[in-house]
């Protein structure tokens, strides 16, 4: 019940045997030794454990490692090279987007699609394009400007404020 | 949670598909998108000993339009159908049902074809598929074979498609014009099934009468519900406050709703009512514009 599967993480190729029945996130985490995916539902409500496969975001625990077999997965450990970045990650840091930072890779990833589809994105096809991702800290207000900050920075405009807005 | 074992082939044509069904019987279950099947089989309801993964069939997934019907095959994800300019412009009911469906990153894996094969009349594609007169074509050894909806469900879990076939396509009749549609489902959040959903397609002739209607409502009954009765009491008749809601009327009188948390029978009527009701007017306004 075992076969030989090779798949490319993050640029790397690995070549490995698993089990049939071993989940595509307990591949990356256990096998691989990424532990940047999260669990956290282990249903595919939460979204922790979004990774892109061949470049769609998906839910990794209701994935079987077998079917990944031949294909590229990226995740969060391939968004910027060690000491660097991505403009997400960035907007993320800048703009307070975590709390407790357990949904932040899952977030990131779903959002790397979400804005290679739509670019300029609305604050309202943000919020549905996070629809897969529960926060349980944030409220997803920061999250949300987060996004729209790195939208703004991939586009090579001005980034929005980071500054809080007080309520007088 | 992890499944318990089974026996795992990927093969790379239909026919060595259908050759693993063949030899494997009810033992062997098709794997597309899995996101109803694999939470299945973490949890233990189901527990195939072969899964026959179909993804790497080329040729299950397509849009196109061909001799008077729309074909989708039946690998095609729902984030296909919800980004595509002909569903978009001709068909705007399968968007309107697929964005609701579930969260984007299970649109990227679920199928229209497993939304439909799963034969689970929470699913949103039934109801749809009720209210555009589909058909589904299902291929075996013996080549293919197409099934009316109405004859598709057979009960919870259970679908004309026998356990040495696979379903490969969904045909839906290009609608004349003066037709529109659409779907619209009352969930309690992202993710959830239909508390109540309507679908409902109506063709109106130069003088606003309606000649043809279909309305198919979802997780309402224990099978995919044709609302018949809304249906007749449309057909022939123009649309107005008192015939709209007459077919809304018999909707919420007709279907069988269990109680559960997302609410009691009276509510889930209730909900039927006013779906049927805003469906018929967007679907109205459609068929016009």
């Amino acid at each position: 019940m075992a076969r030989e599967i090779t798949v490319t993480v993050n640029g790397t190729p690995h070549t490995l045997e698993v089990e049939n029945r071993l989940l595509l996130v307990h591949l990356i985490r256990e096998k691989i030794n990424l532990t940047g995916t999260h669990i956290g539902c282990d249903t595919s409500n939460c979204g922790a454990c979004t990774i892109l496969l061949n470049g769609k975001s998906v839910k990794s625990c209701t994935i079987l490692a077998v079917q990944a077999n031949g294909k590229e997965i990226q995740t969060v450990e391939g968004l910027a090279a060690p000491g660097e970045m991505h403009p997400l990650q960035e907007g993320f840091k800048e703009n307070h987007g975590l709390h407790c930072g357990f949904c932040t890779p899952g977030m990131l990833m779903r959002s790397v699609e979400l804005l290679e589809d739509n670019p300029n994105p609305t604050e309202e096809e943000i919020r549905w394009g996070i629809s897969g991702n529960l926060c349980r800290c944030t409220g997803y207000n920061n999250i949300v400007k987060a996004i729209q900050w790195a939208s703004a920075k991939m586009r090579g405009e001005e980034t929005p404020s980071t500054e809080p807005e007080f309520v007088s | 949670m992890i499944p318990a074992s089974f026996e795992y082939e990927a093969p790379t044509t239909l026919d060595e598909a259908l050759d693993l069904l063949e030899k494997h019987g009810d033992d062997a279950k098709i794997l597309a998108g899995g996101h109803s099947l694999i939470p299945m089989m973490k949890l233990r309801f189901a527990e195939p000993e072969f899964l026959i993964d179909i993804n790497n069939i080329p040729g299950l997934a397509y849009i196109k339009e061909e001799n008077g019907y729309l074909k989708i095959g039946a690998l095609t994800r729902e984030a296909e159908l919800e980004h595509s300019d002909l569903i978009h412009s001709k068909y705007p009911i399968f968007t309107d049902a697929s964005k609701l469906i579930a969260d984007p990153q299970v649109r990227n894996m679920g199928t229209i074809g497993g939304n439909i094969a799963h034969g689970d009349a929470a699913n949103d594609h039934p109801a749809v598929l009720i209210a555009l007169n589909a058909t589904v074509e299902i291929t075996g050894k013996a080549g293919k074979r197409t099934v009316p909806i109405d004859e598709f469900f057979f009960g919870f879990y259970s679908t004309a498609v026998e356990e040495n076939e696979i379903l490969t396509a969904i045909h839906v009749p290009i609608p004349s014009n003066g037709t529109g549609n659409a779907y619209h489902k009352l969930e309690r959040k992202v993710g959830d099934y239909a508390t109540a959903g309507a679908a409902v397609q109506l063709t109106l002739d130069s003088d606003g009468v309606v000649t043809n209607a279909g309305i198919g409502l979802t997780n309402v009954n224990p099978t995919p519900l044709r609302a018949s009765r809304s249906e007749q009491a449309l057909k022939g008749k123009k649309l107005t406050d008192e015939t709209i809601a007459e077919a809304a009327q018999y909707a919420s009188e007709d279907c069988n709703p269990s109680a559960d948390l997302r609410g009691d029978i009276a509510y889930k009527r209730a909900m039927v009512g006013i779906l049927v009701k805003r469906m018929i007017q967007k679907a109205a306004e459609r068929a016009l514009s």
